[in-house]
This record gives C-alpha cells, structure tokens and sequence, in this order.
C-alpha cells in the first residue's frame, strides 16, 4: 500500500509496531508533495522536518502548518508580499504543542493573503488548485492546508477559520474541517486577522486522526487571554457507538433559495442516515441569519483594519520609501498588500471612521448578540446543528474575482459560528454529478467538540465518502 | 469617500485602484446596510464571544533574547534600532 494513503493514526500505529520508520514516511510525503507543485498547496515545504521531541499517539507523523501560524526560525508570510521573507520570532503555541507531541512539522500551507478570502486566489503565490478539478478553487483561506490534505500530500494540517476558512474549503476539498469553540486553541502565533472571530483548527481525512489532534492542540495557555480556563476531555473516547437520545435541529434558514440541488440531496441523505441511527431529528429556526455575512463583514473588517496596521514597513517586510515617514507608511502598504486585503482595510476602516462607527461597528456588535442569542435558544432544544457547509461544490478559478460579494455570500452557512463561538465540522457527505466532493456542517454548543466527534465518526463508519481520493501524481 | 478612507488608512492607491475600489465598496455597503432593517434598539453590543470581560496577567518582568531576532526582521536596523525617516521639521 502507498504509505501516503494511509491515516495519521494508522502510521502511528506502524511506528509503534516496527512496520514504518518515521524518517521514511516524511520522505515519502516530502516527495509527493514535489510531484504535485501544479497544486501550489504548499508555500514551504522543509527538506528535513521541523520536529519536537515529546511523544504522544500522533508522534513521528508529518503535519502541515497554514502559512499564518508561527513556527521559530522560519519563514511566515500570510500569502502577503508585506511580509515576504520575514522570520517568526517565536514558536505559536500549537506548534510547542505539536512539538511535545512528538509530530514532524513539513512545511507552510498557501492561504488567501492574510485569510481574506474564500478560494484561496487571493495569494501571493498564486491561486491553489482543488485536486479533484484543477480549473476549480479549493475554497478558502485555507485552501492550501485542504488541497493538502485531500490530495494525501500530507496526513493532516493546521489552518484557521475567522468566517469558515476551515470549513468552506475542507467542503470543497472532501476533507474534515474542524473549527474548535473561540477560546479551546490558543491564538497565540496565529497573526491576527479578526481577534475575537479567528480559532485554529484541523483539516484531517477522517475523525479519529482530527480527536487526536485536539487533544494535543486544546487547553488554556496564559499567553492567549482570550483562551479559556476548561479542562479538555479526552475526545477520543467519543470514537464509539452514538450517544442515545441525541436531538438534532435543522434550521431552516439554511435551506432556502440558493443552495445547489445536488448539494441539498446530499445533505437529505446524511439527515436520513441520523434518523434511522435513532437520533430525533427537528427543525428549528435562527431568525437572524440574513444578517450573519453583513455583520461578520463589518466586524471582521473592522477588526482586520485595526490588527493591519501594524505592517507599516518599519518592523517587518519590505519598505517602499515615501517622501516622508506618513507617505512611507502609505506607500509600503500601497505596495505590499494585494487588492482584498485594501478592501477589507477600506471597510474596515470606514465602519470604524468617526460618525460611521455607531451606524456600521456599534450596529454589527448589536446584530452580532442577536445571532448568539439565536444559538442559546436553539441550544435549549437541540444538541447539536446539522447544515450544508457551503451552498455550492468548487466553483471555477476566476468565477467569482470580480464580484467581490457573491464570494463573500459563499461563506454564508459558515460565518454565525464564528460570530457565536461556538465549534463547527465540516464532513465529506457525497459529490455532485460533476464529481466534485460536498461536505455537511454539524454545528454544536460551547465547548462540546466531543458531541460532533462523536457523530462524525458514526457516520464516517457506515460511508466511505472520506475514503475516495482524488487523482494525483503518486 | 476613497480619498478620505485612503488617508486614515494610510493605504497609497492608484488611480485605477481607487475607482475599481470606489465601485466595489459602494456595491459591499449598499449591502451591508441590510443591518439597518434589525431592531436592535434594546440589545447591548457584543464585544467577544464566551468571555464577556478583560483578563490580566501579573506585571512580572521576566526574561526574553527575542531582541536579535526581532530587529533582524526590520527593512532597515541600526544598531538596536529600527531605522525610519526623520519625524521632526527643522525649525
């Protein structure tokens, strides 16, 4: 079998049992990854490993890491030309983590220029490619970390999700999106885009290789103030047979015009499949939807414009030298950030501007604990939320470049957990007549990751959709 | 709007990028301004998700040898400075 297409648990398992040396398991990912550079997956990827020396079920297995999370002694450069050959300073805190844990760290993923985007055009280095259709986007920001992972060129990655940049393109890709609750992971090395939406996250082909690595990545840590003080349970002990009595809500919202026929037939099935697994299965309603991609757009611009402006070109990057130090300030920013990052600093900007900020960020802050609101009542009744990921499969390379909104409108099912806080996966659930993979959200309260663990991997059991592989260079 | 956005920003813009950007924001705060249909006249504003308050850490000096580093990143050092154009006009 090609070690390649084998699960981060299963090559753990074979290191321990003397079947698999670890160094010839990264070489073989290592080389794979050279033979699919069309994917332009990769920003980075290292010859030898960046590798820690604590242990753990995960040790000695590859990981990529988004090109947005530090790693010490490396390049980092969020897909930005501002950026360009800067060294991280310091280890993030979920790379000390996945360094204790013993994993072999093998390169940077390509992302949407700092997360700006949902396909993953918005790079630097170039758009990335879904490798089930390489005229199609991969979905984004985290299209590097998902064409990654679904194209086996590397077991499992890290990547981060501020309005689905987790989950839209692990949908897309056919892989596992998982975006813990704000506040599980720590954001400490993950360069800010909107501070109080951003969470890392997984992309794994399947559940169990995605509670393992939660279980490395979770816990409070004191250099995140936001990261909470909860103890993480053991998620793997969710790798069992279904909870009984569990209720599922379908929101209705989610289901309304716009959603692609052949996506919502997949979705219908994995409801089916639930109900006759016993789980009583009912339809709720989060009224204040239609509001959720306005106010995340507010919000997260606001807060984008705000952590942007640090990148100045005094401290970091490259400096385009003005006639002053204000012009200077103007020019390297002029230069060095591409065309979404400006939209997104403009609007940002604009809802912060005096007489703009209670109309635009004050009234999206206001909006924002309607759509939290939503999610408590739903919570009261349900106990877990079953939607589409994305209203679409892959859309073409260029489709939707020049309409900035209808890409914005791509995230529409997966922004209201980032603005609530609270955990969403994104699971392979079948594929359109074009063959190209369809994924469903399961949405669930604060802090109960092990409730969606648990019915992923049940599912996962009975289908084999996250088994099916695109076709790449071997 | 752009120019003014543009200055506060502090984001130099082609011509051509201040159009395209111009028609662009219009379209996204046309859209946007959907939120004016909520009735929010009652609802505080939400600032963070889970934990709705400020946590401080104690105000210990403790050790770093991150300075090497940090300065090594900068366009242009001197010494243990990051060097940037002159701020004060001659009187």
């Amino acid at each position: 079998m090609d070690i390649t297409q084998a699960t981060g648990c299963e090559l753990s398992k074979r290191i321990v049992a003397g079947e698999l040396e670890t160094g010839n398991i990264y070489k073989a990912f290592y080389e794979k990854i050279q033979k699919n550079k069309e994917l332009n997956a990769f920003v980075e990827a290292y010859v030898s490993p960046v590798a820690g020396s604590g242990t753990s079920p995960l040790k000695g297995v590859p990981i990529a890491i988004k090109d947005n999370i530090c790693i010490q002694g490396k390049r980092i450069t969020c897909a930005s030309k501002i950026l360009d050959k800067h060294i991280s300073v310091y280890d993030a805190t979920v790379i000390t983590r996945l360094k204790n844990a013993g994993l072999n760290i093998i390169g940077t993923c390509n992302m949407d220029e700092f997360a700006f985007g949902s396909s993953t055009e918005n790079s630097c280095y170039g758009v990335v490619k879904n490798p089930w259709d390489i005229t199609r986007v991969p979905g984004g920001s985290s299209g590097g970390s998902a064409a990654a992972v679904a194209a086996r060129l590397v077991p499992f990655a890290l990547g981060s999700d501020t309005g689905g940049s987790i989950r839209q393109p692990a949908s897309l890709c056919g892989v596992v999106g998982m975006k813990p609750t704000y506040g599980r992971v720590s954001r400490y090395g993950l360069i800010a885009f909107g501070s109080s939406l951003d969470q890392i996250g997984t992309f794994t082909t399947n559940m169990a290789d995605c509670a393992h690595l939660l279980n490395i990545l979770c816990g409070h840590d004191e250099h995140d103030s936001t990261s909470a003080h909860i103890e993480t349970p053991d998620f793997t002990k969710s790798l069992d047979v279904m909870k009984e009595g569990i209720t599922i809500g379908i929101p209705k919202e989610y289901f309304a015009a716009g959603l692609n026929a052949d996506v919502k037939a997949a979705i219908d099935e994995v409801i089916n499949f639930y109900k006759n697994k016993g789980a009583r299965i009912v339809e709720i309603s989060l009224p204040h939807t239609e509001y959720a991609v306005a106010t995340y757009y507010i919000i997260g611009a606001s807060e984008a414009s705000s952590n942007l402006q640090r990148f100045d070109g005094v401290r970091y990057g490259t400096r385009v030298n003005g006639e002053n130090l204000i012009d200077t300030y103007a020019k390297t920013r002029g230069d060095g950030f591409g065309p979404e990052t400006k939209r997104r600093i403009f609007l940002g900007t604009y809802s912060l501007s005096s007489g703009y900020y209670d109309a635009y960020f004050v009234r999206a802050l206001k909006v924002r604990r309607l759509i939290k609101e939503d999610f408590d009542k739903a919570f009261e009744s349900v106990d877990v939320i079953l939607t589409p990921t994305s209203p679409t499969a892959a859309f073409k390379i260029g489709e939707k470049c020049s309409d900035p909104l209808s890409m914005y409108l791509s995230d529409i099912y997966t922004i209201s957990a980032n603005l609530a806080g609270v955990p969403a996966v994104s699971i392979p659930c079948g594929f359109t007549k074009d063959n190209l993979p369809v994924g469903f959200q399961l949405i669930g309260k604060p802090f109960d990751e092990a409730a969606m663990i648990n019915l992923g991997f049940n599912y996962q059991q009975a289908t084999a959709f996250h088994k099916q592989m695109p076709k790449v260079n071997a | 709007m752009v120019k003014y956005v543009a200055k506060l920003a502090r984001v130099a813009l082609s011509q051509e990028e201040e159009s395209t950007i111009a028609g662009q924001l219009h379209k996204i705060l046309d859209y946007v301004n959907k939120l004016k249909e909520a009735d929010v006249d009652a609802v505080e504003p939400m600032r963070a998700t889970l934990i709705e308050r400020d946590v401080l850490r104690k105000d210990e000096v403790k050790p770093s040898d991150l300075s090497e580093a940090i300065l090594n990143n900068a366009p242009l050092r001197e010494g243990n400075h990051f060097k940037v154009m002159k701020i004060i006009e001659a009187a």
